[in-house]
């Protein structure tokens, strides 16, 4: 390097000898960038830890250069190599009083990246330096660093302590174009709200800002308005309306007419007359500007402003279809389809309106636009049209790529459920949606499919038919098994099935699909879900086939006819007979596989011992079929058939949903201590403390009869069993010839589909919604069904709202309303000042109204540690309104003075009254101002 | 207010970083990370807008432009309008094409100050203050010129304010 050689050598002349050796080996921050540029891949962390410990040692000589570059050094490995930089804020400080201006802009270069309000701890030590670098006596670059400091990491106290020194940076005095003043105004900004106090100090040069004629000034101020606007409650700034106004006329300067148009979104929704003057300027700027942005901002602006003002949102529409249709800028497209989904349902015609580009959007190859035309399409969902959308939705998830396809699939879940499905009225086509999703090859939407079945079979008696059928279609198909997203939506098939077996068709036919031999891939507690469900189906088969016998027992004597209803039940016997026999063959090699892998203990515990009940079931009911063989002997043993049907009485029992407040209303019995401390209780457990659980579980362990099969006798066992599953069951089976050639499996749930129609896809959608996404009368063909919904705690779920940051704002705006009324007005409009009398009479009068709120400033700042709880900040912030509102009619109240006629006072305004709360819809506090008037 | 800038490269590599609301260095790194991956994720021909509430918090959004081995990105939120902001990128660059003349990736590299420096002009504290390149040249000449004049008394190495004069 030569530059670094000559470099030290001319440091030579002015370092002091100890920092001689430093200052001559010293690496300049080009030299480390090139060292760190050439070094080896996986090099990197050494060479980063070698470059912090010369700077640890460089950045403590006494030499400002050397410690210049070294902190310059870390300042940059902490930026761009996330290096820690915290431990030399010290070392940033100490540089800052530096008298060259390169020292000095590294130091504040450092600071301004590495400070941070709450955690470094030596922020304070810097007041009196930036205090010195503000002032107006020093250089303006100086200024300019240090107003960036304030800006990035200024905490409270900085804040408070560094306000004053910006009001002459603020004020136009100091030099007209100024190149501080609209830094100092974006520092003022920083301060106001991270200090709220401060308001009254620095609003006042901030609303001048807004009149000063150098464009930056005013871009810098109304951007400073925008964000505190937008960030906290708007109300404070509407007595400035008429002053944004006057710049909204003034201005040509697209940035400041897009700032100030998102404060107006802000203060439209707050001000109908002011809503009603901005419908003018907001049409010409749509009308005439060329700048998108410029166009984008009205149309917002007129979207979640002014919906009511027609003309504008016409305008508006246009605009957007005319983004809409821009082929060659998806951003267009993009902010186009954002610009309709703010509209809101009122205005559903909007998106009706450009239905079919909105639908083709669901095919964009942008995945944001995708995005955007699902949000569009869900928000326009009724119970109308909730069939078609869904059935579109579900059947393009088909088409589309992974991630979106469950983008749409849980569109149309969460849609679907919203309020305990009150959009559904056909259940029986929505549970057979579901089972189609869960078909989805890109499904991973399993726990929430589940959550829904099981949510349906407690809450819609009527769809329990349709559900067992769907469930039976997916627990047959053994291509799902394989999928790991699938198996809890198999689960809760399994669980319908079993809990609502009296629906199915044909129960054996269910067994043999719960039992099937790929069930060995499920998860242990689905696999347990799966075998409790067979002893529920076995149990009520055997239940059926007893009252059967019972039956054909009774009509035996008249051999009556035994009718078609009971052909059912016949099945059932039937059904129940080769139970038997599968159920064991199918158990032991369940049973094998539940003791063989001990792995996952828990689990495994829970199928172990399921199968078990199940085997001991299976044990018992094979003495009824002796008794068929016998025929006459079937009353020998009647004690089984009461377990029977005590088992299937047991099972049939309903479930329904709980509210999760349910615990709550159960009253405590009396003499119940809930309180009372367990603790004592300990010596009886040691007294006779057995286990009581592994003993049963070993005692079963004598029925085990030909499980402890080899493990390759078993897989030899399953794969015969397949094969005899799969005869049957041709109808999931692929082509014969691969199946010959891989029999274990199965095609993956989740292949992919070819792309084969990719292209015509948007042709397709468009197509398939001839439906119109208006909502409109549907004949409903069925009532809908029943829908148990609880009282409490179901479907809308109260979030605690957010506390923290709303008090904040709630303080700047408060405080910023004061410094509005307390110190007088925007000076900048002169017309003011005849109201100003008149409004300081008001306030002495009114004295009552400012004290209240001067006490809710103090409960305020005394209560900042207890904002904690949720309802509390509420509380107090109707409280708030209510103190609040005097003064904002007061406010309303002047403007519409001023408006219609400002020389006069008192009967002017009170003449003017009675129209401005008719407008204003402020009539209840309105008599209590009368009093303080008069 | 715009929350962050960030210049990266297509390899991931952050070549200029600035948060307007502090972010501890390991902080940043992690969300300039997940900003890659989503970007990186991304086709040429999309729309340059990505909602970034996943990794930036509610309400956020970043705008990106791709120029040859660089990403510019801007992080912002609901007070800032998504098409001026592209605007702003477009600004940002061609000042810095302005400053080195054909800017390349080597130029941001080489020059983490006088990056700053040009930023610190047009964006202040998340604000927008500056939106002409000539105005923001003119005012990082008018720095530069005084650092140097002050360097030549006070000896300042040189091959610190050599980076200044490229």
């Amino acid at each position: 390097m030569a530059g670094g050689s000559s470099s030290s050598s001319s440091s030579f002349s002015t370092a002091p000898a100890p920092s001689l050796v430093d200052s001559l080996f010293q690496r300049s921050l080009d030299d480390l960038i090139k060292a760190l540029r050439s070094q080896p891949a996986g090099a990197e962390p050494s060479l980063l830890s070698r470059a912090v410990a010369e700077i640890r040692r460089e950045i403590r000589s006494p030499d400002p250069d050397t410690k210049a570059v070294a902190l310059q050094k870390l300042t940059y490995l902490s930026s761009l190599h996330g290096l820690d930089a915290s431990w030399a804020a010290f070392h940033a400080l100490e540089l800052l009083p530096s008298p060259s201006p390169l020292h000095k802009r590294l130091a504040y270069v450092a600071a301004s990246l590495s400070f941070h309000p709450s955690t470094t701890d030596v922020l304070p030590l810097s007041t009196h330096q930036l205090r010195k670098d503000l002032s107006p006596s020093s250089p303006p670059p100086f200024s300019s660093l240090a107003l960036h400091l304030l800006s990035l990491s200024a905490s409270p106290d900085l804040a408070l302590h560094l306000a004053p020194d910006l009001l002459p940076l603020l004020s136009p005095r100091s030099s007209p174009s100024s190149p501080l003043r609209p830094k100092a105004a974006a520092a003022a900004l920083r301060t106001l709200s991270v200090c709220p106090d401060v308001a009254p100090l620095l609003f006042k040069p901030l609303v001048d800002c807004l009149s000063s004629p150098d464009l930056r000034v005013v871009s810098a101020a109304v951007g400073a308005f925008a964000e505190l606007a937008s960030s906290g409650d708007p109300t404070p700034y509407l007595p400035l309306a008429p002053e944004f106004y006057r710049v909204l006329a003034e201005s040509g300067s697209n940035w400041i007419l897009i700032k100030l148009l998102k404060i107006f979104t802000r203060l439209a929704p707050l001000e109908p007359r002011l809503a009603a003057r901005l419908v003018d300027p907001l049409c010409d700027l749509l009308r005439r500007s060329s700048a998108q942005s410029l166009v984008f901002e009205c149309v917002r602006t007129v979207f979640s402003g002014l919906p009511d003002h027609d003309r504008a949102v016409r305008l508006a529409v246009d605009k957007v279809r005319e983004f809409l249709a821009s082929a060659d800028d998806p951003n267009l497209r993009y902010l186009g389809l954002r610009a309709l989904s703010m509209l809101g349902p009122r205005h559903s015609w909007a998106v009706e309106e450009s239905r079919e580009a909105v639908i083709r959007s669901l095919a964009d190859p942008d995945p944001n636009i995708r995005r955007e035309a699902l949000h569009l399409i869900m928000v326009m969902v009724f119970d109308s049209n909730v069939v078609e959308i869904s059935v579109l939705l579900v059947n393009y998830a088909m088409k589309s790529d992974p991630i979106f396809a469950n983008e749409l699939l849980d569109a149309v879940l969460t849609t679907c459920r919203r309020n305990v499905y009150e959009l559904i009225v056909d259940f029986d086509w929505y549970v057979s949606l579901l089972g189609e999703m869960a078909r989805n090859p890109h499904c991973t939407r399993g726990e929430e499919i589940e959550r829904q079945i099981v949510d349906i079979g407690l809450r819609v008696r009527d769809a329990r038919p349709e559900l067992v059928r769907v469930a039976r279609g997916l627990l047959i198909d053994p291509a799902l098994l394989g999928n790991p997203f699938l198996c809890r939506i198999l689960s809760a098939a399994a669980w319908v099935s079993g809990e609502y077996v009296e629906f199915s068709r044909n129960p054996l036919e269910l067994v043999e699909a719960l039992l099937q031999p790929r069930t060995s891939l499920l998860p242990p507690l689905v696999r347990a879900v799966y075998i409790q469900a067979v002893f529920k189906v076995l149990a009520f088969c055997f239940s059926t086939y007893i009252d059967q016998l019972e039956i054909s027992q009774l009509s035996s004597l008249g051999n009556s006819t035994t009718g078609g209803a009971s052909s059912i039940v016949e099945s059932n016997t039937a059904a129940a007979a080769s139970c038997i026999a599968d159920g064991i063959a199918g158990m032991e090699s369940t049973d094998g596989i539940a003791t063989v892998g001990p792995l996952s203990e828990n689990d495994e515990v829970e199928v172990h011992g399921r199968a078990r009940n199940l085997l001991g079931l299976i044990h018992m009911l094979r003495e009824i079929l002796t008794w068929k063989t016998e025929e006459q002997g079937f009353i020998k043993d009647n004690r089984i058939g009461e377990i029977v049907n005590l088992l299937q009485s047991m099972f049939s029992e309903e479930l329904g949903p709980v509210s999760v407040n349910a615990q709550n209303r159960v009253p405590v019995p009396e003499g119940l201590v809930l309180e009372e401390n367990l603790a004592d209780l300990a010596w009886t457990l040691t007294e006779d403390d057995t286990a009581p659980s592994m003993s049963i579980s070993f005692s079963l362990r004598s029925h085990q009869h030909g499980k402890t099969k080899d493990a390759a006798a078993s897989s030899v066992r399953s794969a015969s069993l397949l094969a005899e599953h799969r005869k049957r069951h041709g109808l999931y089976y692929l082509p014969t010839e691969k199946d010959e050639t891989e029999s274990n499996d199965y095609p993956r749930a989740n292949d992919p589909l070819l792309p084969a129609s990719q292209g015509d896809v948007p042709e397709d959608l468009v197509k398939l919604t001839k439906q119109s996404l208006i909502p409109r009368k549907v004949k409903h063909t069925k009532p809908r069904p029943v829908v148990i919904k609880l009282d409490e705690g179901d479907g809308v779920s109260t979030f605690p709202s957010t506390t923290v940051k709303e008090s904040k704002d709630d303080l700047l705006s408060g405080a910023i309303h004061d410094a509005l009324l307390g110190e007088g007005k925007p000076s900048s409009s002169q017309k003011r000042y005849s109201d100003k009398s008149s409004r300081g009479r008001v306030k002495d009068i009114a004295d009552t109204g400012e004290s209240v709120s001067q006490s809710k400033e103090n409960l305020e700042s005394g209560n900042r540690e207890h904002r904690s709880s949720g309802s509390k900040s509420k509380h107090r912030g109707h409280g708030k309104e209510r103190h609040r509102s005097p003064q904002k009619n007061e406010e309303k109240e002047e403007k519409n003075h001023r408006n219609s006629a400002r020389s006069s006072h008192h009967h002017e305004r009170h003449k003017h009254r009675p129209r401005g709360e008719a407008l204003l819809n402020v009539a209840p506090r309105a008599p209590v101002i009368q009093h303080f008037l008069l | 207010m715009i929350r962050a800038v960030i210049v990266m490269n297509t390899q991931g590599k952050p070549r200029l970083v600035k948060f307007y609301d502090f972010q501890p260095p390991e902080k940043q790194q992690e969300l300039i990370r997940s900003v890659y991956g989503v970007l990186s994720e991304r086709a040429d021909n999309v729309s340059n807008f990505v909602e970034a509430d996943a990794i930036f918090g509610p309400g956020t959004q970043l705008v990106y432009k791709h120029f040859a081995t660089l990403y510019f990105v801007f992080v912002f939120d609901s007070a800032e309008n998504e098409l001026a902001m592209l605007d702003l990128i477009q600004v940002f660059v061609e000042t810095l094409d302005r400053c080195f003349k054909n800017v390349c990736e080597l130029d941001i590299v080489f020059n983490f100050n006088k990056m700053h420096m040009l930023l610190d002009e047009i964006i202040f504290g998340g604000q927008v203050l500056e939106t002409s390149s000539e105005q923001v040249l003119k005012a990082v000449e008018e720095i530069s010129k005084l650092e140097k004049s002050s360097s030549a008394i006070s000896l300042v190495p040189k091959s610190v304010s050599a980076r200044f004069g490229r």
